[in-house]
């Protein structure tokens, strides 16, 4: 344990702190955004510090308020959340700086900026606390500032997908409070270490079981998985495409974390049902993710759909529980994140091209004149189908052979074919894009769409951030070795909390070796 | 009491996911607050109903005493209460922009961002880029 | 809405409720009370005061954008916090020390900014929707 823990703490305050000077400089839009970038920046510089200190000495953490554990609230960095938070500073660095271009000078005023930090703060919050009942508090300022953001301009199109998106996540926020609560009225503790010790202690199995689908079902909503993803593509091709993008990244990554850490950590005593059904909701959400997106005809939709498939591969690696398959999970998942910044940026600046509008039949010939663009977009594309050498194919390759090495033939079998129509959506989203000849345009929509085109300020703003996302993903691809590494050592603090435990609650509380029912370890 | 509560959570879900099943918002948003409620009294009861001293340090002391209440639940409680009381808020808030907009509080009627096949389907893309192009006085 | 009854008594109560937030305020440090129920009965105050005199009204007397003064009072929470640096401590940990003569604690400070957040938030919101209606 640090003695102060202030890697823990900066990564969450910093944001929080941007944010209310951001909305002091509203009237200032390029002050605001100067704020709103450097603070990302710092934030950045201190989660890569965080990932330092995570990788050389093992999970870190820290009693805030100095309530020691289990009691108060502590805040805990194990290598898989340093890695999140680092990426999650990343995007949310891109978002900023891309955002300058898109969003307008109506939605800076209202606030855009000072959502943005918050959401932040949020899911830096989520990843980093060792608290579940703090989770939940975390999750819903995460809530507050997506509402914000959803619904920010105020257009028809975003009021109709802001209902459901509300609708529908507090429907998950209720489930997850009522868990948590039936949670602590077993156990006696909120503390996720802790509950890791005192589960294993239960006497009603069955009844923690109960508990733990509940959880699964609160999850499974805020993640986007198969059949409680209609949310999700009913509400994110509504708001601005930047905003998109991080949702895309963000948001639905934070449910499967939450997921990842629930279910290794603490509920392992039944893997053979909550295991079971995940693997089952992996399946049906990859199946269900890519026929909505083969299906759809309008850029924005199809890409929504796609981050609901890839939800469905990231938790392939869950489902088995194993080391190769933890490993993919979890690069796959840091590396989606950033093809889904990478995706939609790139997309929104295509559709600036052809005046915002995102139906295939309006879309095209932009490889033409706009060579660079293709090149941005077909980066993060690649890794999305996950072909070599960018980042997507080692997650994918680590993914299906940690599906064949557990012999779980319908998951590999169901994760091959899958890739295999995103490859169909992807092509044809490329095609359409950059291939197809530009439709035909009058004189005045001809216009219109000169008039909306980047202008040179937009682009000093875009193309940095679009090509940052682009080189990482590129990068991560080409040199996956070290990442890899990291990722490894995660997985490995997964499926052996002892270290984790170590760090929160001191050497003697940890357990001997639970046994396992019906695991596939 | 460890009859009545339960009854009560049970009756308040009920209500509550028959009022979510409606198709009119404002009944839903009625039912989101209903179930919030339900859960606040799960987790009340999750700390023990018993009758017990407040958990109060006397002067000079470290401890409470013996036999205390567990303060932790109506924590928890207060919290969800404050964050429910912010998500209601703005849900009713929505729910009367959405009216305001959208003329209804059908949700089967909302059909703005996910269109049927049949409707002309550049609708979403053309509002779009007419009201980005008047915030950026292009029109 | 114009009352008569109203406007009058409001005059009374929304001062009488303002001195009682700040007092549940001061109060949470040993007994049941602090920034949130405060800020709570103080936003009732307000609002109170904005259904008899209408929203302008309030605005002008507040001074300050409701929501800035949310922004405020998380900065004022955080440095709460932040105020451990000085005593070396684990973030949030209560730093104590005597201003003129009196114990004061960075807790107080918290539960201000805690208040802050409170009357700045309810008030954004009821503000929002009433203004709406005009």
């Amino acid at each position: 344990m640090s003695a102060t823990g202030w890697p823990l703490v900066l990564p969450i305050i910093t944001p929080l702190l941007a944010a209310s000077l951001a909305f002091g400089l509203r009237r200032w839009p390029l002050l605001q955004r100067s704020v709103s970038i450097l603070g990302m920046a710092a934030m950045l510089l201190f989660t890569v510090q965080l990932l330092g200190l995570v990788a050389d000495h093992g999970p870190q953490a820290v009693a805030v308020s100095t309530w020691t554990a289990p009691f108060g609230i502590v805040l805990v960095a194990d290598l898989f959340s340093a890695l999140l938070v680092v990426v999650a500073a990343f995007t949310g660095l891109v978002v900023a700086l891309y955002a300058g271009a898109e969003v307008g000078r109506g939605r800076e005023s209202h606030g855009f900026h000072p959502f943005l930090l918050i959401l932040l703060a949020g899911a830096a919050g989520a990843f980093l606390t060792g608290d579940i009942f703090n989770l939940y508090v975390w999750f819903e300022i995460l809530l507050m500032a997506t509402f914000g953001l959803l619904v920010l301009g105020g257009e028809k199109v975003q009021i109709d997908g802001g209902v459901k998106y509300m609708a529908l996540n507090m429907v998950a926020t209720i489930l997850l409070l009522t868990a948590i609560g039936l949670l602590y009225g077993m156990t006696g503790t909120l503390n996720m270490a802790d509950l890791h010790i005192k589960v294993a202690e239960v006497d009603d199995p069955a009844m923690l079981t109960v508990i733990a689908v509940m959880f699964l079902l609160a999850f499974a909503i805020k993640a986007g998985l198969f059949p409680l993803f209609a949310w999700l593509p009913a509400s994110y091709h509504t708001p601005p495409m930047v905003v998109s993008a991080l949702f895309a990244a963000l948001l639905t990554k934070i449910g499967v974390y939450s997921m990842i850490r629930v279910f290794t950590l603490i509920f392992t005593h039944d893997m053979a049902i909550t295991h079971g059904a995940l693997g089952i909701l992996a399946v049906l959400t990859m199946v269900a993710g890519v026929l909505g997106a083969a299906a759809q005809t309008d850029m924005r939709r199809v890409l929504t759909f796609t981050v609901v498939s890839q939800i469905g591969f990231m938790l392939i690696g869950l489902a088995l529980m194993t080391r190769m398959g933890l490993v993919g999970t979890v690069f796959y998942m840091l590396q989606d994140i950033l093809v889904k910044v990478g995706l939609f940026l790139a997309g929104g600046i295509a559709v600036r091209y052809a005046a915002n509008e995102s139906a295939y039949g309006r879309l095209g010939g932009l490889w033409m004149n706009k060579l660079w663009l293709a090149v941005v977009f077909l980066i993060p594309a690649m890794a999305l189908v996950g072909l070599p050498p960018v980042s997507g194919f080692w997650g994918k390759l680590a993914l299906v052979r940690g599906a064949l090495e557990a012999e779980a033939w319908i998951l590999t079998g169901v994760a091959l074919a899958a890739s295999f129509v995103t490859l169909y959506v992807v092509g044809r989203l490329f095609v359409t894009v950059f291939w197809k000849p530009a439709p035909a345009l009058t004189e005045a929509e001809a216009q219109a769409r000169a008039a909306y085109a980047p202008t040179r300020g937009d682009m000093a703003l875009m193309v940095p951030a679009v090509t940052a996302v682009a080189v990482v993903i590129l990068g991560l691809g080409i040199f996956a070795e070290p990442v890899l590494a990291l990722v490894d050592q995660a997985a490995q603090q997964l499926l052996d909390p002892t270290a984790y435990i170590t760090a929160v609650l001191g050497p003697d509380a940890v357990p001997p070796a639970p046994t396992l029912i019906g695991g596939v370890r | 009491m460890d009859f009545v509560l339960p009854v009560l959570i049970g009756v308040l879900v009920a209500c509550s996911i028959y009022l979510m099943l409606s198709r009119n918002l404002v009944r839903v948003v009625l039912g989101l607050s209903l179930l919030s409620n339900a859960v606040n009294l799960i987790i009340f009861t999750s700390g023990r109903l018993t009758r017990a001293i407040p958990p109060l340090v006397a002067e000079g002391g470290t401890l409470p005493p013996e036999g205390y209440a567990n303060p932790l639940p109506q924590a928890l409680v207060l919290t969800a209460i404050v964050i429910g009381f912010g998500l209601l808020a703005f849900a009713l808030v929505l729910t009367y922009r959405a009216y305001q907009e959208l003329g209804t509080v059908d949700t089967t009627a909302m059909r703005h961002a996910e269109p049927q096949f049949d409707e002309p389907y550049d609708d979403l893309s053309e509002a779009r880029a007419m009201r980005h192009a008047a915030e950026r006085g292009n029109v | 809405m114009d009352s008569l009854i109203l406007r009058v008594a409001t005059r009374i109560l929304a001062a009488l409720m303002l001195m009682f937030s700040v007092f549940v305020l001061l109060r949470g440090h040993n007994d049941p009370g602090g920034g949130f129920i405060g800020g709570l009965v103080a936003a009732t105050g307000i609002a109170l005061s904005s259904l008899a005199d209408g929203p302008e009204m309030v605005r002008r007397v507040l001074r300050i954008e409701p929501r800035l003064m949310a922004m405020i009072g998380v900065v004022a929470a955080v440095g709460a916090g932040l105020l451990s640096v000085f005593g070396g401590d684990v973030f949030l940990t209560g730093q104590w020390g005597y201003v003129l003569g009196v114990k004061v604690g960075s807790p107080l400070l918290f539960d201000i900014g805690v208040y802050l957040v409170v009357v700045g938030a309810v008030m954004a919101m009821l503000l929002a929707l009433e203004e709406e209606e005009d």
